[in-house]
């Protein structure tokens, strides 16, 4: 670990801090339809949008139809991304000439996309056309992101409203959040990438003459070895930059390329890096300051920040730690930090990102539902790979995905006011909202779902051999990437131990499954807690009311994250990556 | 419902052609209009050939030039098939790999301890640079093959490292191609 490692994790810290305010106060303004500078751009576009597409902008919609819409809206979205990818073949834009998608791919892809998963099963630049890239792909990072969020505004308009069933109109939020708040910072961020090295163009790929040609192995289908001189490279060229922001701007994380923020096309340099960074965890934490202000409580929204920003340092410091301190099994190589390397395990990192800025990623885009990665996780560290795993698994609530965080987040702080309100015997409040028997069942519900969804199907993964031969890293670390595909889909993260051979037909469809239930089972009871809050009368505080503002309600908060995770995944994690942590620096291999 | 699903089918189709075709289109325009090397991948032209990305790493394998890291990406540096090894930290075939490799480079400079990112494969198999320690380590023997002076290589690796962005971003990282690249202009590759 270096000074100027944690120099960076702090400015970063710190530029998350600065850019909270302004995201949160303006989408207050974008979600309660006031006035903002972009309506002369926006207003006329918004018009036409619901004039061709038959909304009534001024109806507003109970849960339950809110929620009818958007299971709609995705139902139709994904249908057509299937259909896009079984069709490329026939459709514009296909310069290298790419196959249909197969069925199963292609329904896992729809699945992936139209959840915020962006769980890949396949390498872009081999498998999928530019079309296919930009009308099928980066769309759904625009709109899934999109319905993340408006979810998000419904909870806290459940709270922030009283005595109604009212709770806004599903089109008109998506509308005006892929208006106001999506599109102009994805067309300014596009252009920083270009300006960086990101490529953006529709060619077909470049064809290389290498100055010096090589001879390489290669073992043919006949698993006979034969020897190739390579003379030339083809360079993948693409759509790339007006992806690769919404990728992170919206934390889908869906790469353009196989190796995603690794690849340089995708991340050139440093200053890309972390502005990618940055971009990941800007609504998320905006959405906290969006939280307060709606609700009247602005240091609600802070104590819930502070809640996310403590576990989001005592992650990224294990992984930052753990990585530096490299592989012991690695003989005779130098991992020691010097001005001229940044050493550690640099297995699956970039040299221009090295240790401080893989680990700061990896964590980020895991706090976060992102799962876009700078470096390939199932090459880390145990540790350093576990804590990926962890913040995955304890619902990336930590600043949490665009919207799904601030509703993932939401359902531990029902809980927190539950086991408060069991502690002092009272009713438990929540901003002057009664918690009540059907509330806590509907935010278990969600919890429980998830524990399940994950742990039946890598139980099942785990003995059988169409899940147990997909594994490439034998011993413990085999259970470790079965364990993380499901928990990266059911938590629609979609970052992967990439070594584990996806592409199957039980993969491809549990990880679907998986994914579905993840995104809907979370989206519904928590749609159904916002429906009854809303519905309730506003209780005065009193002073026997908890209070959710301060320190103590922060470490509430964290314990009940932290013990609900804990309990449910810790046996699994002792078998996976402690134990491979312990034979590691035992020195045995597998 | 069935108004709600006409309003999901026209909204699919209008957003569609907005974010999915027009916004990309808009942005390639601009791209290629401000920034037109950027946007096509840097590409490097030699005697009117293109030789490469100066973004994207390439396999060298004779001693006159620098060597990149490992690849994974296809059959080695294949921009085809981005990829990392996504070996684990306790697999036999990465500690293998590693201890061959260690061998080979020892037998330039023995008893040097191999600077990690020289035998690690990158996240990508992409990866355009090798760390200055990387680079260093690797002076003794390319100097020594193209009878140059080591000093004047380390001058021309110096000349090839970019350090961190904005003094504080990043690593300082030395480009293999364009390293290369020079040193052949010097004289005809060996």
């Amino acid at each position: 670990m270096t000074a100027n490692g944690w120099f960076q994790i702090g400015l970063y810290l710190v530029v998350i801090v600065l850019i909270t305010k302004p995201m949160g106060v303006f989408m207050t303004r974008v979600f309660n339809r006031e006035k903002t500078f972009l309506d002369p751009i926006f207003r006329p576009i918004e018009k036409l949008i619901y004039r061709l597409t038959g909304v009534d902008e001024k109806r507003e919609m109970r849960w339950t139809e809110y929620a009818v819409a958007m299971l709609l809206f995705s139902g139709v979205s994904m249908a057509v991304l299937y259909v896009i990818e079984r069709t490329q073949k026939w459709l514009p834009l296909n310069p290298q000439k790419f196959a249909n998608v197969d069925p199963a791919l292609a329904f896992g892809t729809a699945a992936s996309f139209t959840t915020n998963t962006n769980w890949q099963a396949y390498s872009g630049e081999s498998t999928m056309s530019y079309f296919t890239q930009m009308a099928g792909l980066a769309y759904h990072n625009f709109v899934s992101a999109a319905v993340g969020i408006v979810l998000a505004i419904v909870v806290i308009r459940g709270i922030a409203r009283k005595e109604t069933d009212k709770l806004g109109n599903f089109w008109v939020d998506t509308t005006r959040c892929l208006l106001w708040v999506l599109l102009p910072i994805c067309v300014v961020g596009s252009l920083v990438f270009v300006s960086q090295g990101v490529v953006q163009n529709l060619k077909p790929y470049t064809t290389v003459q290498l100055i010096e040609p090589h001879t390489v192995q290669v073992t043919g289908t006949d698993s006979k070895t034969t020897t190739q001189t390579v003379t030339q490279q083809v360079i993948a060229q693409g759509p790339v930059a007006s992806q690769e922001v919404i990728k992170e701007f919206g934390t889908n994380g869906g790469g353009f390329f196989g190796a995603n923020s690794a690849h340089p096309f995708e991340n050139p340099t440093p200053f890309s890096n972390f502005f990618q960074m940055v971009l990941i965890f800007a609504i998320p934490s905006g959405l906290t300051y969006t939280l307060g202000r709606m609700t009247g409580s602005q240091r609600h929204g802070w104590a819930v920040w502070a809640a996310m920003a403590f576990l989001f340092l005592v992650g990224v410091t294990t992984v930052y730690w753990a990585e530096a301190k490299g592989n012991p099994l690695l003989a005779g190589t130098d991992q020691h930090a010097s001005a001229s390397q940044s050493g550690g395990n640099m297995e699956g990192k970039e040299v221009r990102f090295g240790i401080a800025n893989s680990t700061l990623f990896a964590t980020a885009t895991t706090d976060a539902s992102c799962g876009a990665v700078n470096s390939q996780h199932d090459s880390f560290t145990p540790i350093g790979g576990m804590v990926p795993l962890i913040n995955i698994m304890l619902g990336e609530v930590v600043f949490g995905g665009v919207g799904a965080g601030l509703y993932g987040i939401f359902v531990f702080v029902v809980l927190a006011v539950f086991i408060a309100g069991l502690m002092v015997g009272r009713t438990p409040e929540y901003l002057g909202k009664k918690i009540e028997s059907y509330d806590v069942k509907m935010a278990m519900l969600a919890v429980l779902i998830l524990t399940f969804t994950i742990l039946t199907f890598s139980a099942v993964s785990v003995v059988k051999p169409y899940g147990t031969s997909s594994i490439s890293n034998p011993g413990p670390h085999g259970l470790s990437q079965i364990l993380y595909a499901y928990v990266s889909s059911t938590g629609n993260n979609g970052s992967a131990l990439g070594g584990l051979n996806v592409n199957t037909m039980w993969y491809n469809t549990t990880t679907a499954v998986a994914q579905l239930l993840g995104r809907f089972f979370m989206i519904i009871p928590v749609l159904a807690i916002a429906g009854s809050l809303a519905k309730k009368k506003i209780v005065p505080a009193s002073a026997g009311t908890f209070p959710v503002t301060g320190g103590l309600f922060s470490g509430l908060l964290v314990s009940t994250i932290l013990i609900v995770g804990a309990l449910t995944f810790f046996p699994a994690l002792s078998l996976g990556p402690i134990l491979e942590h312990l034979l590691m620096n035992a020195g045995k291999v597998f | 419902m069935k108004n709600n699903l006409l309003i999901a089918l026209w909204f699919t189709l209008v957003t569609t052609v907005m974010f999915g075709v027009l916004y990309p289109l808009a942005i390639t325009g601009l791209a290629q209009v401000l920034f037109p090397s950027r946007a096509n991948g840097q590409l490097i032209e030699r005697k009117r050939q293109i030789v490469g990305s100066r973004i994207i790493g390439q396999s060298f394998t004779g001693p006159g030039y620098f060597h990149s890291r490992p690849s994974s990406a296809g059959t080695g540096y294949d921009p085809t098939s981005s990829s990392g090894s996504n070996l684990g930290p306790t697999n036999k075939q990465l500690i293998e790999r590693v201890r061959s490799d260690v061998q080979k480079l020892q037998s330039e400079n023995p008893n040097v301890p191999v600077p990690v990112d020289l035998v690690t494969a990158s996240g990508s198999g992409l990866d355009p640079n090798i760390s200055p320690a990387a680079a260093e380590f690797q002076i003794p023997r390319v100097a020594h093959s193209r009878g140059m002076k080591e000093d004047d290589v380390r001058t021309l690796v110096q000349k090839h490292t970019d350090g961190r962005d904005l003094g504080f971003l990043g690593e300082p990282r030395v480009n293999v191609l364009e390293l290369n690249l020079e040193l052949d202009s010097l004289r005809t590759p060996l």
